[in-house]
């Protein structure tokens, strides 16, 4: 059976996210379809206010949309509550951000510790696995580092081992490298695609179609519409 | 999340912001620390109070002639005084035991050395009726106090005053001008409301009506009640003998009738309401305490707004952040209460030692003000947890 074939694992049909009303009427997300696949590698890409970020919050089970249908694994998001969002991203998806957003004042180790809090794990277990993570990320030796005492590159590891810990469905990362240099970003792209080359499904968000090109598919957003949807191989052409 | 990973997680913010969270606490320390230092040493008081007039004797009734105006320029009118058949008298009604006391004033004279002093005339019930024990000698017997004998038990205080270095018991002293010989010695009683009861002479009645006072009034009737009945019917009993005596019997009486039990169950009911005064007065300041625990908290939910956001993004129920803002002002509180327990006990062993009280350490007033603060920490961590917990993750993460 090939990927295709399969039940897909992001499957978004006419989403609406509509803010404020009248004339100030935005429509952040005007009727998107799209789904994505096990082990795919997504790029999003679109200017700022296209949409790209908000399609992200709901994808990410951040935000539910005004109107339309999202299934995660199957499972109608829409109408979830609030609790029952956050055990679902519990569970099954982790993010990566533009600012890296570890716990200040707080160890690697501890950090990346922090998922496995809310899943209840045992704290000699924790540890083990967060360990574990930060060695798939190359940032063993640094676990008993703050944030304060890490470079850039190396606090986006730590953040990408933390949404790994937990062996999460999707990897989300919206603008992961963006606060980063050019040699460090292609460094936190190619840790990515070893991920995903491992099987681990990865959705990012992108401006830049330097990094962009580390996915094999793009998807372009403008004005709250998908507008394209093709490999990436054919953008930068 | 189970409590003790909030409570670890709650310690662990109250580390990284360790000064703010102390003076945060302090609040706390202080009205915990207050509120138990004076509730212990209301009790203290009331207890001491309680003490010292148990020491005056148990169950003892006073009658003195004349009328009893309490208050603002009461005044204390002139009334004849009983006599010994007054006392022979009341000692038919069952219970009680009667000691008639004939109070005068003399100087006791020891070779060079004076000293002028009260001296009591009554009977050998008189000891026991106002509680003095008699530490070395005896007391009188039916001959001495038939015969109005010379003969004298003293207090420490006169012992000291005219005995300082030769052994008081056996001695002879002159009282006025009567030559009295000292065949007992009072235990020490020390001070009641600031008067020496050691500093007393007690002779037979007879002896100090007639070598003394020159007159055959007795002042006083002491009266100890024996059985359990209430004293306040042993009262009306005295009254009604006194008034057919007096051939007051329809008038106003010329005499009163003192209980101590009222007495000491009057200051007693004053310092609990002064206890209880000063205690709500500490409670105000524990409450003040919790204020500023929720200001804090307000301003670290506001601070860690993006850390909420990162909670909530990696999974976090409302509910559980929620309980960690909440464990976080309950373990700042209880720390801060501990803190006041040890400072409020410590402060009121130190406050008894210097006043002279005695110590009360109360563990109910103890645990109580633990919970209170534990309380305090759940009432004002409510609404900064509350707001924590309903913030939107979007918002939270975009906030600097």
């Amino acid at each position: 059976m090939s990927e295709s074939e399969a039940d897909p694992l992001i499957e978004a049909h006419r989403l609406y996210r509509l803010y404020g009303r009248g004339e100030a009427l935005v429509r952040a997300l005007d009727g998107v379809d799209l789904s994505i696949h096990d082990g795919e590698f997504v790029a999003i890409m679109g200017s700022s206010g296209s949409g790209k970020s908000t399609c992200m919050n709901i994808l990410g089970c951040l935000d539910t949309p005004t109107s339309g249908s999202y299934r995660f694994k199957g499972v109608e998001v829409a109408s979830l509550s609030r609790d029952q969002l956050a055990l679902l991203r519990r569970h099954y998806i982790g993010f990566v951000f533009q600012s890296f957003n570890l716990l200040p004042r707080t160890t690697a180790l501890e950090n990346v510790e922090l998922p496995l809090v809310y899943l209840g794990l045992p704290t000699r277990r924790r540890r083990t696995l967060a360990y574990a993570a930060l060695e798939q990320v190359g940032l063993a030796d640094r676990f008993r580092h703050t944030p304060g005492e890490l470079s850039g590159g190396q606090q986006q590891r730590v953040a990408i081992a933390r949404a790994l810990v937990t062996r999460p469905a999707v990897l989300l990362a919206d603008e992961p490298t963006g606060n980063l240099d050019t040699h460090t970003s292609h460094q936190i792209m190619e840790t990515l695609s070893e991920l995903n080359a491992q099987g681990l499904t990865i959705v990012m968000v992108t401006h830049e179609l330097e990094v962009a090109r580390f996915a094999q598919r793009g998807l372009q957003f403008r004005d709250g519409r998908l507008v394209r949807d093709a490999p990436v191989e054919e953008w930068v052409a | 999340m189970i409590l003790w990973t909030a409570t670890r997680i709650a310690l662990g913010a109250i580390r990284r912001n360790l000064v703010r969270s102390l003076l945060t606490a302090l609040g706390i320390v202080i009205g915990v620390a207050s509120v138990i230092a004076m509730v212990q040493l209301g009790e203290s008081a009331s207890r001491s109070v309680t003490q010292q007039i148990a020491s005056l004797g148990p169950n003892l009734l006073t009658v003195h002639p004349g009328v009893d105006r309490r208050g603002p320029g009461g005044v204390r009118s002139e009334a004849t005084p009983f006599d010994v058949a007054d006392a022979s008298a009341l000692e038919t009604i069952p219970g009680i035991v009667v000691a008639p006391v004939t109070l005068s004033r003399a100087t006791l004279v020891v070779g060079n050395a004076n000293y002028t002093t009260s001296v009591a005339g009554s009977t050998e019930v008189y000891f026991p009726a106002r509680g003095l024990d008699i530490a070395r000698g005896r007391s009188f017997d039916a001959g001495e106090l038939a015969s109005g004998a010379a003969v004298c038990i003293v207090g420490q205080t006169i012992v000291e005053e005219l005995f300082p270095s030769a052994d008081a018991l056996g001695a002879s002293l002159r009282v006025g001008r009567t030559p009295c010989r000292v065949i007992g010695v009072l235990a020490e009683k020390g001070e009641l409301f600031g008067r020496d009861q050691d500093d007393l002479v007690v002779m037979p009645i007879r002896a100090v009506q007639r070598r003394v006072a020159g007159n055959t009034d007795v002042n006083t009737i002491f009266i100890s009640v024996t059985t359990a009945d209430s004293s306040s019917e042993v009262q009306r009993a005295i009254s009604d003998v006194l008034r057919r005596r007096r051939g007051r019997v329809g008038e106003e009486d010329d005499f009163y009738v003192r209980d101590m039990q009222e007495i000491s169950k009057a200051l007693r009911g004053t310092t609990a309401t002064l206890t209880l005064f000063l205690g709500a007065i500490a409670a105000v300041s524990l409450v003040v305490g919790g204020i500023g625990i929720m200001n804090i908290m307000l301003v670290s939910v506001t601070e860690r707004t993006r850390e909420i956001g990162i909670r909530l993004a990696i999974g976090a129920r409302a509910r559980e952040v929620m309980l960690q803002f909440l464990v976080e002002a309950v373990v700042l509180s209880t720390l801060g209460g501990a803190c006041g327990i040890a400072l409020g006990v410590g402060g009121s062993v130190l406050a008894a030692r210097a006043l002279d009280l005695p110590l009360v350490v109360s563990p109910a007033v103890i645990a109580l003000a633990f919970c209170f603060s534990a309380a305090i920490g759940v009432l004002f961590g409510f609404v900064p947890a509350r707001r924590a917990a309903l913030l939107d993750p979007i918002e939270a993460l975009r906030r600097e």
